[in-house]
């Protein structure tokens, strides 16, 4: 039995309102600072389950990326001969660096995508800021993304490159990653709660944005011109040009980064007051 | 707002579109005719009300008042807006109208085990469970120990709660809740699940908390435990508190109003409540002579007869009812399973008629009221309704000095001179 007892502040709690509000609401930093543990938790489940139910664990956290990239070089690079920009660089070691990233956003998307929907007994049963639902989705995945990144420099060695000191800028891209996944995973978990296509649409959209991001190619394979101002507004194309400047030493990207970025601030913005807005509906549509 | 208020609601209103929801979550096409259609309609229609038929509103002006300490029973049928009012007060829905003003922590328990993972061990989910409920870390490990010794689990903590069964589960579930610290307790029908003994010592529980001087909220369709825990009460009908005042006389009145004086209830066969499983159709009291009777007399015994449509067999499947006085107190529990199973009656898929006969001389003299109860053993509760029919006693012996009995039963014993 419990021996702790807590004695209530009588009268000096802070007053809680709670009335039907309109419009846009502003999000509340404060509250999502106190429930930071729970954000830990639910990321701890994902990741905890995630390994818990397969038999090979962690080792898919490599297999998945080392293996499709083999099939990339296979395909890409032996068969139809798409080369590294670098002659430095072999093509195996190019695709890999740009798997990194495109793996953790194409993870965050298909886990957060339902996450809201996934997790509707949570929503309708208690209360918490439901932000903490996609970001847990989408932080999940860094586990991913960290083990890649050790096969990544396990590769490079292997290759008899070395790393640049450009490698210490990787968090800013790996946060600019984060952002970018987590901007349009607040976009489709809260439109999935409302319309159940967007689960369907989701593969599709992942396996279109796939061949619009430079992965198993490179920006400078992109005629210059309006083609290439099209690949520039997709964030993904700076995400992936910066992680191969901070781990090959490509040249920076140019111009495109700053669009990427921009990008990125709009998607973001604009998914959290969206989600801020719909928020308070969740629980009765679910 | 007085500070010694922990919770104060005036004029709440909480709107649902029926309809709506579907249309909702219905697809992109739907929502899209949808957005070019509203402003034609609107020009052609110019009057039409914005709500529809297809709202509906599942509280409507609802004004409650709440101490700092007060132990608040809320009662009232399924669907009457209990559970809305919770959410609400819970912050989990948003209201449609109306506000609500709290000082303090609230914590609320509308499941047990919400989030509980079954790939989770017992010990990731209590901690997961823990930090569900709005406890913080350091919160979790200090009272982690009680937590597992209150759940009776021991060496299994470490076990994937798949394995556990549905009682071990059920335990764990309550002890990470029973921990909770709040200020202000929000408590759903949770107590409905599990074993006795345990139901009885998560009440034991609670009450302590209720002790500590913390505020409590509980909605339950166990009226002793309202009656015991909870020092006032209100009753909440479609949505609108239909009576407030000392828990006893609520709970007294609620019992009065719901039976009725009716011996005799008898649903539409898709109307009763019920599941996809199991349906009941009919609730009777009759007397000794197989007639529908308001009053039975002691000297003879009567039958309780339920009628129900069995969907989906289960071996597990238990059928009988709560037999409680008009102050809630739960007099007994029969089920037609009480006997060794060779002598259970038969029941079969389809339409069935059960009759349960009660001996002479069990009963005092007062009004009585049936709940009836339908379950899968220990697994989940059908129909767990509050009472649907009362009958009066009378008492008839043959000695003169029966009369005015204190208690709730008062059968007549052997009494030899030695």
């Amino acid at each position: 039995m419990s021996t702790t007892t807590t004695t209530p502040r009588v009268g000096s709690a802070e007053l809680i309102v709670y009335e039907h509000k309109r419009g846009w609401s502003a999000l509340n930093l404060r509250e999502l600072w106190r429930y930071r543990e729970l954000l830990y938790f639910l990321t701890w489940r994902d990741i905890l389950v995630r390994y818990k139910q397969a038999v090979f664990g962690v080792l898919w956290a490599i297999l998945q990326p080392l293996l499709t990239m083999v099939v990339f070089t296979v395909v890409f690079n032996k068969a139809l001969g798409v080369q590294s920009p670098s002659a430095d660089i072999p093509y195996a070691v190019f695709s890999f660096s740009g798997l990194l990233p495109w793996n953790f956003f194409a993870g965050a998307l298909s886990r957060s995508g339902t996450s809201l929907v996934g997790n509707a007994n949570l929503l309708t049963k208690v209360y918490f800021p439901r932000l903490v639902i996609p970001f847990s989705a989408v932080l999940a995945g860094l586990v991913d993304l960290a083990i890649a990144f050790l096969v990544l420099i396990g590769l490079i060695f292997a290759y008899g490159l070395t790393p640049t000191w450009h490698i210490v800028f990787l968090p800013l891209f790996v946060a600019l990653a984060f952002v970018t996944a987590l901007g349009v995973s607040l976009w489709l978990s809260s439109l999935n709660v409302l319309y159940r296509d967007v689960q369907y649409v989701i593969p599709f959209l992942v396996q279109l944005w796939f061949f619009f991001s430079p992965v198993i190619y490179s920006v400078s394979d992109i005629p210059a011109g309006p083609l290439r101002v099209a690949f520039v507004l997709n964030p993904m194309t700076g995400v992936i040009g910066g992680f191969r400047w901070a781990l090959l030493g490509e040249a920076f990207p140019p111009g495109y980064m700053w669009i990427s970025v921009g990008v990125v601030v709009v998607l973001f913005v604009t998914g959290m007051f969206y989600f801020k807005r719909m928020e308070r509906v969740f629980a009765d549509v679910v | 707002m007085s500070t010694d208020c922990a919770l104060r609601v005036r004029g709440l209103g909480k709107l649902y579109h029926i309809g709506g929801s579907r249309a909702r979550t219905g697809n992109i096409r739907e929502a899209m005719s949808k957005t070019v259609m509203r402003p034609i309609e609107r020009i052609r229609n110019p009057g039409a009300a914005t709500h529809t038929s297809e709202d509906l509103w599942a509280l409507r002006g609802v004004d409650l008042d709440v101490e700092h300490g007060e132990a608040l029973g809320i009662i009232g049928r399924n669907g009457a807006g209990k559970t809305t009012l919770l959410k609400i007060l819970s912050h989990i829905t948003e209201p449609t109208e109306g506000r609500v003003e709290i000082r303090g922590r609230v914590g609320s328990l509308l499941e047990v085990g919400t989030g509980f993972h079954p790939e989770l061990t017992g010990r990731e989910n209590i901690q997961l469970n823990g930090a569900i409920l709005g406890m913080t870390r350091a919160e979790i490990k200090g009272k982690f120990d009680d937590i597992v010794e209150f759940s009776e689990i021991g060496r299994f903590l470490d076990t994937p709660v798949k394995r556990y069964s549905t009682g071990m589960y059920v335990r764990l579930a309550f002890s990470v809740a029973a921990h909770l610290e709040p200020e202000i307790l929000i408590v759903d029908e949770v107590l409905a699940v599990g074993d006795v003994g345990f139901q009885k010592k998560c009440l034991g529980k609670m009450e302590d908390v209720s002790g500590e001087g913390r505020t409590v909220l509980f909605v339950s369709h166990n009226m002793t435990a309202v009656r015991s825990l909870c020092r006032t009460a209100v009753q909440i009908e479609a949505g609108r508190v239909t009576d407030k005042g000392e828990a006893g006389a609520v709970v007294a009145r609620y019992l009065a109003e719901q039976a009725g004086d009716a011996a005799s209830i008898r649903w539409e066969p898709s109307k009763g409540p019920g599941d996809s499983q199991a349906r009941l159709v009919a609730v009777e009291v009759l007397d000794s002579t197989g007639e529908v009777a308001n009053m039975v007399t002691t000297d003879r015994p009567f039958e309780i007869r339920m009628e129900f449509d069995l969907f989906r067999s289960d071996p597990a499947f238990c059928v009988g009812f709560d037999l409680a006085t008009s102050d809630g107190t739960v007099v007994l529990r029969s089920l037609q399973t009480d006997k060794a199973r060779e002598e259970w009656p038969q029941v079969v898929e389809g339409r069935n008629v059960l009759s349960c006969s009660v001996p002479p001389g069990l009963l005092n003299e007062g009004r009585y009221f049936v709940m009836p109860r339908l379950s899968i053993h220990a697994r989940r509760w059908i129909v767990h309704t509050d009472s649907v029919v009362s009958f009066l006693v009378h008492r008839d012996t043959e000695s003169p000095y029966t009369l005015d009995r204190p208690g709730t039963i008062a059968p007549t014993l052997d009494w030899q001179s030695l």
